[in-house]
């Protein structure tokens, strides 16, 4: 195996995975390389972010998204595996929200693609359940004192996106000005747009 | 054998600090994708079903010293050699060394576009009325459940208010295993921090989570 030296132990297992399952008929490599062209170019958080941009410039579709967000949200061609049943939940002065999966890794996919590292890993889903604000913290954000929290758990298959509060100071940005605004984390909520 | 999930890790508190990653950064290895394109596509061959999944990925006994996609990668070998579908001796081997065993469909490129905007919607028709209303006092079951659930153990033993009601979904805990949808009713639960984590619990802080009716009792 002296040729193979370059692959790591968890690359052979995969390669090994890959052809068995190839070669038994189980999958098709070319749908393979489909669905990873989707998720490292088609689906990702610039969606999300247009979901947010337009519920800040008009407010019938905000009052929409809070209504019905699987329904408003695929207006704007956004739908399908793990965004099936979507609730948006919006952040104002008094109130932030955060979402978390502590049990796994639950993130709405068509809206912000996959989900981070950190997102999926013990130290975040151990903690933001229990000191928010500490959390915070580790994203550089500090909330006044007075703001409540609110953290949701996604242990179903509803899947939450946050609506960040529009910055201030934004009033003459176009729909899609105020889309590059709006950051990842703020959807999630563990920062601010 | 009882069953532990090494996943249900809410609330505990020493796993050190969260590292933040820019935006674009989501895999850190070139296998990362593939192993996420061969879950989603051995999952579209109707062998198993989403909570089988996580079940056996969450009881994987070195859950909590893999990365994210090493999790996903033994547990779609043990699901698969659960399934009698691959050997072993084939991963081992890196060929296959025994007849392949049918499967209800293989993913083809041309069908991913649908098959993931169809995605996998969980809500079911109702078989009878929701028992609980918004703004009703419940508490949650106290006692650990013997199989996979989605009730995580910070949130056992807790009275919260339900906020909304979510419709009748298949119900986790029945169908990781194998006991078909059994559709319960879900709701949005919410619980005042001071419930779940006493004196140390800051003011204003709230925690919600998605219970199914079999995990709630009126309070």
């Amino acid at each position: 195996m002296e040729d193979h030296s370059e692959l790591s132990d968890v690359e052979r297992r995969v390669r090994a995975l890959e052809t068995v399952l190839t070669q038994k008929g189980y999958i098709d490599p070319p749908a393979l390389d489909v669905l990873i062209d989707t998720y490292q170019t088609k689906v990702g958080p610039r969606n999300g972010a247009r979901v947010v941009a337009r519920a800040w410039v008009d407010p019938a579709f905000r009052e929409r998204l809070m209504r019905d967000a699987t329904a408003a949200i695929a207006e704007l061609g956004y739908s399908g595996r793990q965004g099936e049943q979507m609730i948006a939940v919006a952040n104002t002065p008094g109130r932030h929200n955060i979402v978390v999966c502590t049990l796994c890794s639950c993130y709405p996919w068509p809206v912000l693609g996959l989900p981070p590292v950190w997102y999926k890993s013990a130290p975040y889903r151990s903690r933001v359940v229990r000191d928010p604000r500490g959390v915070l913290a580790e994203f550089g954000v500090t909330l006044p004192a007075s703001t409540e929290i609110r953290v949701w758990d996604s242990t179903a298959e509803v899947r939450y996106l946050v609506i960040p509060e529009r910055p201030t100071g934004t009033e003459g940005l176009s729909e899609e000005a105020l889309a590059t605004l709006v950051t990842r984390d703020s959807m999630i909520g563990t920062g601010l747009a | 054998m009882p069953y532990v999930s090494h996943a249900d890790i809410g609330g505990c508190s020493d796993f050190g600090p969260v590292v933040p990653e820019p935006e674009g950064t989501v895999f850190h290895a070139a296998w990362e994708p593939r192993v996420h394109a061969v879950t989603l596509a051995l999952g579209a061959t109707g062998s198993w079903n989403l909570d089988m999944a996580r079940s056996a990925r969450e009881t994987l006994p070195d859950y909590l010293n893999l990365t994210y996609y090493e999790i996903w990668l033994s547990g779609l070998e043990k699901l698969l050699i659960g399934k009698r579908l691959v050997t072993p001796d084939e991963l081992t081997a890196g060929c296959m060394q025994h007849a392949p065993a049918p499967v209800a469909q293989v993913l083809k490129a041309d069908q991913v576009a649908a098959v993931l905007a169809k995605g996998a919607p969980t809500e079911r028709a109702p078989a009878g009325p929701a028992r609980f209303k918004p703004g009703q006092r419940v508490r949650t079951r106290a006692t650990p459940a013997e199989h996979h659930t989605r009730l995580p153990g910070y949130a056992r033993g807790k009275t919260g208010l339900i906020e909304r009601v979510l419709g009748a979904h298949v119900f986790a805990d029945s169908h990781a295993r194998g006991l078909g949808e059994d559709p319960q009713w879900l709701y949005t639960v919410v619980f005042d921090a001071a419930e779940l984590w006493g004196s140390e619990a800051t003011p204003g802080h709230s925690v919600s989570f998605d219970a199914w009716q079999p995990y709630l009792e009126a309070a």
